[in-house]
């Protein structure tokens, strides 16, 4: 299976739902409006020639001068075809959300998790959208936003827990 | 060193007798023995274990009993970068140490933050538990920790062991 292949098969099944397909130094990344994402991965997960059986990754990225500001980015690799591609999606910030893929690939589970720790996009359908690296009591946003201080609003410099054990 | 004098018995002139203080005698044996606890947090814990095995042998200063638990030690070495998320945990652990304790910060993370000058990175361990001695290097050598540990055990000597001394916290502050 190759590049063009997965690509071909991609644009029959969806002759209108892909708006941007980038293919740079081997690598395939396709941009889908977020309301096509779910189907457009249940197609590389199910499809028997796509065979996407493992998620990789899932990340994203803040465009803070886009519409659509956010992005989300998931990786997918099929083990058996040894093929990878790139699902990229948008939101605006003021409906952050995307649907969840956790339904098709149980691993998206936690890296779900991180980007609505981060960036604090919420995932429709997730089964446990926590925050997982900043402590659920985390009150100052999201850190990975561009319009977020680098050096936080304060939390590194403040340590309640010295007044309990004061002595 | 000065922590003994040794006197000559009366009769045959044999050196027998020695005089000393409590408070030295104490601090000699506080300082011989000191037990540290395992807080390895990133690559600095690669040269503190490099720092116990038996290239460097830490156990030459009598602080090679590396404890898991801070119920058994008297020696905090924080070494790495303390992200805020750990800080409460060890302040907890730094409590339920029993006393006299002791905190290295082993490198410049545990010192100062290094360059992690981000929102979840304590710019300082000593901003919620007090610091002994503080081992410059990113990482520091088991040569540089080594020389913390003798400065730390000149220290212990000099520390009044009936009296209880404040703890040195730098508060901290909001940016």
């Amino acid at each position: 299976m190759s590049l063009p292949y997965v690509l071909s098969q991609l644009q029959n099944a969806f002759p209108v739902g892909l708006t941007k397909i980038v293919e740079w130094r081997g690598e395939l990344a396709v941009t889908v409006p977020r309301e096509r994402l779910h189907e457009v991965a249940q197609f590389l997960h199910d499809d028997p020639a796509m065979d996407f059986d493992y998620i990789v990754h899932v990340s994203s990225v803040d465009w803070p001068d886009d519409d659509e500001r956010f992005e989300v980015v998931y990786e997918f690799y099929s083990i058996k075809k040894r093929q990878r591609i790139r699902l990229k999606t948008r939101t605006p910030e003021s409906d952050c959300i995307v649907d969840s893929l956790t339904d098709l690939w149980k691993g998206a589970d936690f890296m779900e998790r991180e980007v609505y720790d981060m960036m604090g996009i919420r995932f429709r359908n997730h089964p446990d959208l926590r925050r997982i690296l900043m402590p659920d009591d985390y009150t100052e946003g999201y850190p990975l936003r561009k319009d977020f201080p680098l050096r936080g609003k304060g939390w590194r410099d403040t340590f309640e827990f010295l007044d309990e054990t004061a002595r | 060193m000065g922590l003994i004098q040794i006197g000559r018995h009366d009769k045959d002139g044999t050196p027998d007798v020695v005089t000393t203080t409590i408070e030295k005698a104490v601090n000699w044996a506080r300082k011989g023995s000191l037990w540290p606890m395992t807080f390895g947090l990133a690559c600095c814990a690669i040269e503190m274990m490099a720092a116990v095995s038996s290239r460097y042998d830490m156990d030459r200063y009598g602080a090679g009993v590396f404890r898991a638990s801070p119920r058994q030690s008297d020696l905090m070495i924080v070494a790495g970068t303390v992200c805020r998320r750990m800080a409460p945990v060890i302040r907890k652990i730094y409590d339920q140490m029993p006393e006299p304790k002791y905190v290295i910060a082993m490198g410049s993370c545990a010192t100062s933050g290094n360059i992690y000058d981000s929102y979840s990175v304590v710019q300082g361990v000593d901003r919620f538990v007090p610091v002994d001695i503080y081992v410059p290097g990113c990482p520091p050598t088991p040569e540089a920790l080594f020389d913390g540990i003798l400065k730390l055990q000149e220290r212990i000597m000099q520390k009044r062991v009936f009296l209880r001394q404040p703890e040195q916290v730098r508060p901290g502050y909001k940016v």
